[in-house]
């Protein structure tokens, strides 16, 4: 049994309309972002950059030349990563206006250590040359989101939180805008007491920027016939931010334990131990979703980690400050959709997958991406063309083929894909791969939906250690560190199947780290309940078997340093 | 009719004790007090009620304050006055009343609201002592105000159940949270805050006196801060049938039956 | 020292909270306490005040005072501290006496601290305790001049009858024109259901331990045995069993009686940070791993169905006793 046999009651169409205020009530726009991000704030500063020098585009593109929305309480509130971010294209987009030093990073990366783990152990392995972090910089995305969206105000782009983009405004064959989700409804949607409707914004060009699982990325690609051949496919990271005793003074890598090799069970991952200056340190357990073991849970994964001598040490006399989660696209190039730019619309960041996986680095690729995701409209808009006409934005997808990041990401292509085969085999070939540059293997490996994954169960729950409230943490306190403190009676914005075969329930049980599902008992199909308010807006639930889509803006969880 | 609504910045998220300065650690992102929401929230339903006026906004605070009252203004206030000055840091309830006092005689309001309680801890039971000062009726825990001929009505939620009390305007009410559920700004009033009018005043414009604010102007110091007492033992016990009794035995002993 | 103790009274009692700061005055060391009784056929209660320490009581008498409102008490004290040369007025938090302590401060330029759990002498000066931040921490608070003014806790101390008796004096009445502007038009009836959830100095509140939204009549039982009112956790009101008025915790209330009867809780922090500041907190769960038995300070490891019951029936022979 897998999944994808019980597909969500989901239609992407559904969230694709044309708008439906009156004209005047429309929200109008200039350029409009959807998520404030890394890709979409960097989209953001370079479009401001850009009309410094062109006031009479800037002119004509009305009241609000720039505008970014966001469903999290304030940028940042929904960003989350490790984070080890590549200087360059920060500093391709900040030349001459900001340094390094300038930015809210924790500093260069000085030291850095591999480990294979097993229960009693820990053994240092080389540095994989794809994953060598000297020249970068140690950052918190929710840090850097907020400092982000500081410099887009700066550079004149108006931020809009609390903001969720529900649907894509299409008209005439191209992207008109998007149309605000409703505010204030109850349990079972109605009009509550201060139920105020959405709204179409609309723009000249629409940027998507949602980041992983990007709701309107979703309909877009549908709707535009975008996608790929290959399906993307997510791994799920769960991490923690700590206060802690002594500084670490590296960043550490581990594979191996508590994640088993053997190809059968398909648990791809490892983790990361990062310090964050001196007085603090952030570690995460970062797990492929197309695991096959109805009773894997990541972050009982994670607090097994913490348990490990090497990791405990370091956590000794610490306080956990954070927690959060988050999913990531790990399909790489093969899962790149086949153009990223139709009319009136582009795609940046981690909602197109650009995410190099070997090095675990995305976002740099994000920034670059919103980058020339504002050259390539501001272009199409300075010559006077409408965005809408098909092929105006085409210089992006243009500009993107001549980037590092396809380079990149060509390179890599196939290690991912590889690791279906277990860690030992996928290590192999992976490491066979980086020897050649990607030439080896000649013909590209093929990626499988994470929701066909076939489904078994073993008895993995029993080495989960019991929460202690001290070194590890049970889902519902963690739910609260995350900062979550969403209304109660939010109608749910999750679309699942609720009467499902057991085994199913019990995946989902597991995979949530928020604790958002429970299962009945039963032997046949049981009912499944959801707690919506728990949900923390990883999309793990809709690589699994379910789709998740945005709730009312201004809820889930609240990162500071993540 | 001219409703003032006096609101307050918080620090967003948890907040915490600077061990330094021993007062709250505003650095971080500021966000509308909760409870403030609601004293606005009624304020504009009263000025839809009367069908005219004007809702204003009075605050005190650091310059970052301006982002608290752009939510205000994007729920519908139609003006906002911050007054922002370095000597005015640090003030206690004396010296907050007497600035605030100030800055509202300046508006000459029909009607001055409040929010329940500030949540942080800070400036609780300020509607009193402004009151005091402007000589102003004032009526607080209102969980129902209405308004007509020059008076409002309200019904204040106390321990005993429900007072209604009438005050003649000029008057100041402090309202619960139980009044209403403020509204959720709309797209176009957020985009709409950024162009109403917002003032910053300096103590000198406001006339009030170095020595009678922030905290030359203050009667009251923190010296220290310390670990909350320890709760004290934790009993844990078995229930075998007499786990009522013991109840009641320790309830007994707590002097609380 | 020159204290002066604001004592609140509702039908013909004087409020126990208010007994208990006059204790606590006694107690500091000042042999002189004075306390204010302010309303209108109160005289009768001036004796009580001296049996619980006052050493003198000022009564206001005045048909104008009849109404618990707050500015024309401010006019009656302020007179009486200038007067009388008071340094240190003491109040027992209420609705009302938050307000008048507060008009009192502004009008004497007096320092008030407020939610104060204890007042103690250190180092030649007056200190207060308060927790902030929900009580997770605790800090030291005074006064740089005076009178002060102290608003604390109710029910931070308990009375102490002495048997003594007071002397009692007439205040006379003078009240500002703005003060007499409010007029109470109703006032308040008793409440029929009991104390709301807000104010009630007792709870007691149900879980998902209890199985069932019918078993919420023995969380009832019990809280009406002991004067007290029903919560519920976020996920009994979810699952519809118990409104929403009544859940404690994060996205609920917030609440600090001095009593918290937790049955079939388990205590997820969610839950925890609603109700940890109660004065004393016991819970009722059938699973010893509970977390709610890491602040609680007795905790049952039962079934609530057998315990709850028990109990309601102990509490009722004992209060009847």
């Amino acid at each position: 049994m897998k999944p994808s046999d019980f597909p969500p009651p989901f239609d992407a169409r559904d969230y694709v309309a044309a708008p439906s205020d009156p004209e005047d009530e429309r929200i109008e726009v200039g350029v409009l972002i959807v998520g404030a991000g890394p890709a979409g704030l960097a989209c953001a500063i370079r479009l401001g950059q850009l009309l410094e020098d062109a006031p009479q585009l800037r002119e004509r593109l009305g009241e609000v030349p720039v505008a970014v929305i966001d469903k999290g309480k304030q940028p940042g509130s929904h960003l989350l990563s490790g984070a080890v971010v590549n200087p360059r294209a920060l500093r391709r987009l900040f030349k001459g206006r900001k340094r390094i030093d300038e930015m809210p990073f924790y500093g260069p990366v000085h030291r850095e250590s591999v480990y294979f783990l097993t229960q009693g152990g820990a053994f240092p392995i080389p540095t994989p040359p794809t994953m060598k972090n000297e020249g970068n910089y140690v950052a918190s995305l929710s840090q850097l989101g907020r400092w982000l969206a500081e410099q887009a105000e700066e550079a004149g782009a108006m931020i809009l939180p609390e903001t969720a983009a529900e649907k894509l405004l299409v008209g005439d064959g191209r992207v008109r805008g998007i149309r605000t989700g409703d505010k204030g409804r109850g349990r079972d949607g109605q009009p509550l007491g201060n139920f105020e409707p959405g709204a179409d914004i609309v723009g000249r060009v629409t940027v998507l920027a949602e980041g992983t699982q990007g709701h309107l990325t979703g309909a877009a690609l549908e709707r535009f016939g975008l996608g790929g051949d290959s399906p993307q496919v997510w791994a799920l990271g769960v991490k923690e931010v700590w206060k802690v005793a002594r500084p670490l003074d590296r960043v550490i890598h581990t594979m191996g334990w508590p994640l088993r090799p053997e190809a059968k069970y398909r648990e791809f991952g490892g983790s990361f131990i990062y310090p964050m200056g001196d007085d603090m340190v952030t570690l995460g357990m970062v797990v492929g979703l197309d695991y096959r073991d109805v009773e894997l849970s990541v972050h009982d994964v994670l607090q097994e980690l913490k348990t490990h001598k090497l990791v405990r040490g370091l956590l000794e006399g610490g306080e956990r400050v954070q927690w959060g989660a988050k999913t990531i696209p790990e399909g790489g190039f093969l899962a790149l959709p086949k153009r990223l730019h139709a009319p009136g619309l582009l795609i940046c960041g981690d909602g197109a997958g650009l995410v190099n996986v070997p090095a675990l680095k995305g976002i740099h690729y994000a920034i670059e991406s919103g980058s020339l995701a504002a050259e390539a409209a501001f272009a199409s808009l300075q010559r006077g063309q409408t965005p809408g006409t098909p092929g105006a934005l085409s210089g992006y997808d243009e500009a993107l083929k001549e980037s590092f990041i396809w380079k990149d990401l060509y390179e890599v292509r196939n290690m991912r894909p590889a690791f279906g085969r277990g860690f030992f085999v996928g290590g192999a070939l992976a490491g066979l791969a980086t020897a050649t540059k990607g030439r080896f293997p000649p013909r590209d490996l093929h990626l499988e939906r994470d929701a066909d994954a076939e489904l078994f169960r073993t008895d993995r729950a029993q080495s989960y250690p019991a929460p202690d409230g001290k070194l590890t943490f049970d889902k519902l306190s963690s739910v609260f560190a995350s900062g979550n403190k969403t209304r109660d009676d939010q109608p749910n914005h999750i679309v699942v199947q609720r009467e499902v075969p057991k085994e199913l329930a019990d995946l989902w049980v597991r995979m949530c780290p928020a604790q958002v599902y429970e299962a009945g008992d039963g032997d046949g199909n049981v009912t499944v309940e959801v707690t919506p308010s728990n949900c923390v807006q990883c999309g793990a639930i809709t690589a699994k078997g379910g789709r998740l889509t945005p709730p009312e803006g201004g809820s889930g969880p609240e990162y500071t340093l993540t | 009719m001219k409703i003032a609504v006096c609101v307050k910045q918080v620090p967003e998220g948890n907040s915490r004790i600077d061990p330094g300065t021993k007062r709250l650690d505003r650095s971080g992102e500021g966000a509308l007090n909760q409870f403030d929401a609601n004293a606005v929230e009624e304020a504009l339903k009263l000025k839809a009620a009367t069908g005219e006026g004007e809702v204003v906004l009075v605050s005190m605070g650091p310059a970052k304050a301006q982002d608290a009252l752009r939510k205000a203004l994007a729920m519908g206030a139609d003006r906002a006055v911050l007054v922002s000055d370095e000597g005015a840091a640090g003030a206690d309830l004396v010296a907050t009343s007497y600035t605030l006092a100030k800055a509202l005689e300046r508006e000459s309001a029909d009607l001055i609201l409040f929010g329940q309680q500030a949540g942080d801890s800070d400036g609780a039971v300020l509607w009193a002592a402004v009151a005091d000062r402007l000589r102003l009726p004032v009526v607080s825990q209102a969980a129902e105000v209405t308004h007509a001929d020059g008076k409002v009505t309200v019904k204040r939620q106390t321990e005993f159940g429900y007072d209604v009390i009438e005050a003649p305007l000029p008057a100041v009410v402090a309202v619960s949270d139980a009044i209403n559920e403020p509204r959720y700004p709309s797209l176009k009033g957020i985009m709409g805050a950024k162009s109403k009018p917002q003032e910053t005043l300096s103590l000198a414009d406001l006339g009030v006196e170095a020595d009678r604010a922030g905290e030359q102007g203050s009667r009251t110091e923190v010296y220290a801060l310390n670990e909350p007492p320890a709760r004290g033992d934790s009993r844990k016990i078995e229930d075998d049938g007499n786990a009522a009794q013991a109840v009641v035995d320790f309830l007994a002993e707590k002097r609380l039956l | 020292m020159t204290t002066l103790v604001f004592l609140e009274h509702h039908g013909n009692e004087l409020s126990k909270a208010g007994l208990g700061v006059l204790a606590k005055a006694v107690a500091l060391g000042d042999s002189n306490v004075s306390a204010s009784i302010i309303g209108s056929g109160v005289r009768s209660l001036a004796e009580e005040a001296g049996k619980f320490g006052a050493a003198k009581v000022y009564v206001a008498d005045d048909a104008q005072l009849e109404a618990p409102l707050s500015q024309p008490r401010v006019d009656v004290l302020a007179q009486l501290v200038r007067e009388k040369d008071i340094d240190t007025i003491l109040f027992a938090n209420s609705v009302l006496a938050a307000d008048v302590a507060a008009g009192l401060a502004a009008r004497l330029d007096a320092g008030v601290n407020w939610d104060l759990t204890d007042l103690v002498e250190q180092d030649g000066k007056l200190v207060g305790k308060r927790p902030a931040l929900q009580d997770s921490v605790y800090v030291d608070v005074g006064w740089t001049t005076e009178p002060r003014i102290a608003l604390f806790r109710s029910g931070s101390f308990d009375p102490s009858a002495t048997g003594g008796s007071a002397e009692v004096e007439d205040t006379p009445v003078q009240l500002e024109d703005f003060s007499t502007a409010a007029r109470m038009v109703d006032q308040a009836h008793e409440e029929s259901e009991g104390p709301s959830i807000e104010d009630a100095q007792v709870i007691v509140a149900g879980g998902r331990g209890l199985g069932g939204p019918e078993n919420f009549t023995l969380v009832e039982e019990l809280a009406k045995a002991l004067g007290g009112a029903v919560g519920a956790t976020r996920a009994v009101v979810d699952a519809g069993w118990y409104p929403y008025s009544t859940q404690v915790g994060q996205t609920g209330k917030t609440v600090a009686p001095k009593l918290y009867i937790a049955c079939g809780i388990s205590g997820a922090i969610q839950h925890k940070v609603g109700m940890q500041s109660s004065g004393v907190i016991i819970a009722i769960n059938k699973d010893p791993n509970a977390p709610i038995f890491e602040f609680s300070d007795l905790g049952v490891v039962g079934d609530v169905h057998s315990v709850v019951p028990k109990l309601t029936e102990l509490v009722r022979q004992r209060k009847s006793a």
